[in-house]
């Protein structure tokens, strides 16, 4: 089942009814109920996988608890009569023992991953094309990449001690399964979820007409604007097109993307908000970042997060890469404390690109993105200088110069994405040193990638629209607080004018597939 | 702590770590700076910070760091 399906809205409207009519106390297990309904409407052969990984994440979770709470008991009793020395020994011994089973469970877990993502991508649902290993194409299990990372992410702070495990199965698999999440996130951490998953909710009619404004919103930035542009993607894609026309396909991409993902994520936040349910945002206004880094601390909040968490600090404070920045920075000095910090920066991005295919173009992406943040940040310093020196780099004027300059590399490196074959993205990428075909702009090639002027009109609006919205959120302050002061009357109409919009402008028509979410296939 | 103000301030010699508390939330230091201090504090001190205390109640302050780098050392 697609969120931008008849069905969808059909089984939403009836989650509302039965969510606020029965007894709050049985409130998350609707919940639990509707998210089983919702994934095996959208894939029951693979309801195996998320059954597997739930179980083991339930199993694991627990023994690591119990082991711990065990600890502590014995510590308390016998605090007398330990020496600091037996308590650390002691404490060693449990964290070996926890560590066996949290291993096996994490290694498992991430091979059912790595093998779907290296083995079972449908080609026909690839966005670039067939994958480099597909000898079984049945498609990915459906929100695999996403309720996986959530769980390992749970098993991991209860490794740590960091967060207690569930003792109720069922309240588990509601948090692994949660239905707004399985599409494409965000990833949520136990600690984050947990209280308002399963607390009763109340109808709050501010916070239910909040959360459907904000699902109509979502299918606004999906079916108006990334659904319309789509189509002159696939177009642009063609060999033929190259130099300018590669440029306007990277500013294409990035409106469709844009609207695709942070849509997707608006109908998950919007449709949690609606029942009560907050979830973490995974955008900040990510297209107004003034660098690369910047824009990564603000797109995909909830994936970033989390390689930070369990990926790039496990690997930058372990042992030996502390024992390597000792080496380093005898003989190279301060320099030398910064090459573990690489390393995981590497193997970080590394990860981050596999998880979005088990593609070369995707480790590519990944590499690049890493190669750019760390030279940006080494070159930090002489940023400073540079900007304490002239002062007039310091006015808007140069802000909105930087926020144009990041938006256009990153458009280049995103582009990655577009490509299986890394050979045509460089020589594409090449073609806009020497090929200044600028005509393309105004000879009619526009209106041949099969938009009409009525789509290069609504696209025009909707991406003002979006900019102004994005735009008047700078201040961290929701749009919809401030949508809130505008008279009611014409709050209303405003809301009409969107939903009408979204009836007559979005994409549908006869083997249209409105399901397509871009981050639902990685 | 005066060590530990010497490794801060080469990190960032433009703040007053003696006053500022508000490191991490205040994007003053980012997720390099943090593990290059987790680094530096490994190298002067002897004390490992595990990856599971990165967080930003810990390294919002001088006194936050202080109190962890004391609290590891005795456990």
């Amino acid at each position: 089942m697609s969120f931008t399906s008849i069905d969808f809205l059909a089984f939403f409207g009836i989650l509302i009814i039965l969510y606020y009519a029965l007894p709050k106390k049985i409130q998350w297990i609707v919940l639990l109920v509707a998210s089983y309904t919702f994934y095996t409407l959208a894939g029951l052969k693979y309801i195996g996988f998320i059954l597997f990984t739930t179980i083991t994440t339930y199993l694991v979770t627990r023994h690591m608890d119990e082991n711990l709470q065990r600890q502590d008991l014995y510590l308390k009793k016998h605090k007398a009569e330990m020496s600091k020395e037996e308590k650390k020994a002691y404490k060693k011994e449990v964290k070996s023992r926890n560590r066996l089973w949290f291993v096996i469970t994490i290694v498992v877990n991430f091979g059912i991953l790595f093998f779907c993502k290296a083995c079972l991508v449908d080609p026909l649902h690839s966005m670039s094309g067939s994958p480099v290993f597909s000898f079984l194409s049945v498609g990915l299990p459906f929100g695999i990449s996403f309720y996986m990372f959530q769980s390992m992410g749970y098993v991991i702070d209860v490794y740590r001690g960091k967060a207690q495990a569930e003792r109720n199965f069922f309240r588990l698999a509601l948090f692994v399964s949660f239905f707004p999440q399985l599409v494409q996130g965000p990833i949520s951490k136990w600690e984050q979820l947990k209280d308002s998953l399963f607390s009763p909710h109340a109808f709050d009619r501010r916070q239910v007409a909040f959360g459907l404004q904000r699902v109509l919103w979502g299918f606004f930035k999906k079916l108006v604007i990334a659904d319309r542009i789509a189509v002159a993607i696939g177009t642009l894609k063609g060999t033929e097109y190259t130099g300018v026309s590669f440029f306007v396909l990277t500013v294409f991409y990035a409106v469709q993307i844009y609207g695709d993902f942070t849509g997707g994520i608006d109908i998950a936040i919007g449709v949690g908000e609606t029942l009560g349910v907050k979830m973490p945002e995974n955008f900040i206004r990510p297209f107004f970042s003034k660098n690369i880094a910047e824009y990564w601390r603000r797109w995909h909040i909830s994936l970033n997060e989390w390689m930070k968490s369990y990926i790039f600090y496990p690997i930058t404070v372990s042992g030996p890469m502390l024992k390597l920045a000792l080496k380093t920075r005898a003989k190279l000095g301060r320099f030398g404390m910064r090459i573990p910090v690489y390393i995981g920066s590497l193997l970080t991005w590394l990860g981050t690109g596999v998880w979005h295919g088990f593609n070369f173009h995707f480790i590519l992406w990944g590499l690049i993105n890493c190669v750019v943040i760390v030279i940006s940040e080494e070159l930090n310093p002489a940023y400073e200088r540079f900007h304490d020196r002239f002062s007039w780099s310091n006015k808007r004027g140069y802000n909105v110069f930087q926020i144009i300059r990041m938006f256009v590399l990153m458009n280049l490196i995103r582009a990655t994405d577009l490509f299986n074959d890394v050979g045509d993205y460089f020589r594409r990428i090449g073609s806009l040193a020497w090929q200044f075909n600028f005509h393309v702009l105004w000879d009619g090639t526009l209106m041949n990638l099969g938009l009409t002027a009525a789509d290069y009109i609504i696209l025009i609006c909707g991406i003002i629209i979006m900019f102004l919205v994005s735009f008047f959120s700078r201040d961290n302050v929701s749009f919809r607080v401030k949508f809130q002061k505008v008279p009611r009357v014409l709050r209303y109409v405003l809301l009409f004018l969107l939903l009408l919009s979204v009836i007559l402008f979005g994409s549908y028509g006869i083997g249209y597939d409105a399901s397509s979410f871009i981050y639902n296939q990685f | 702590m005066e060590q530990l103000l010497e490794i801060l301030e080469g990190l960032h010699p433009e703040v007053d770590f003696e006053l500022a508390d508000d490191l991490i939330d205040g994007k003053i230091f980012d997720s390099f700076d943090i593990v290059t201090l987790v680094a530096e504090i490994n190298a002067e001190f002897d004390v490992a910070i595990p990856a599971e205390e990165l967080i930003p109640e810990n390294f919002n302050s001088a006194e936050a760091i202080w109190e962890l780098i004391q609290r590891l050392d005795e456990e």
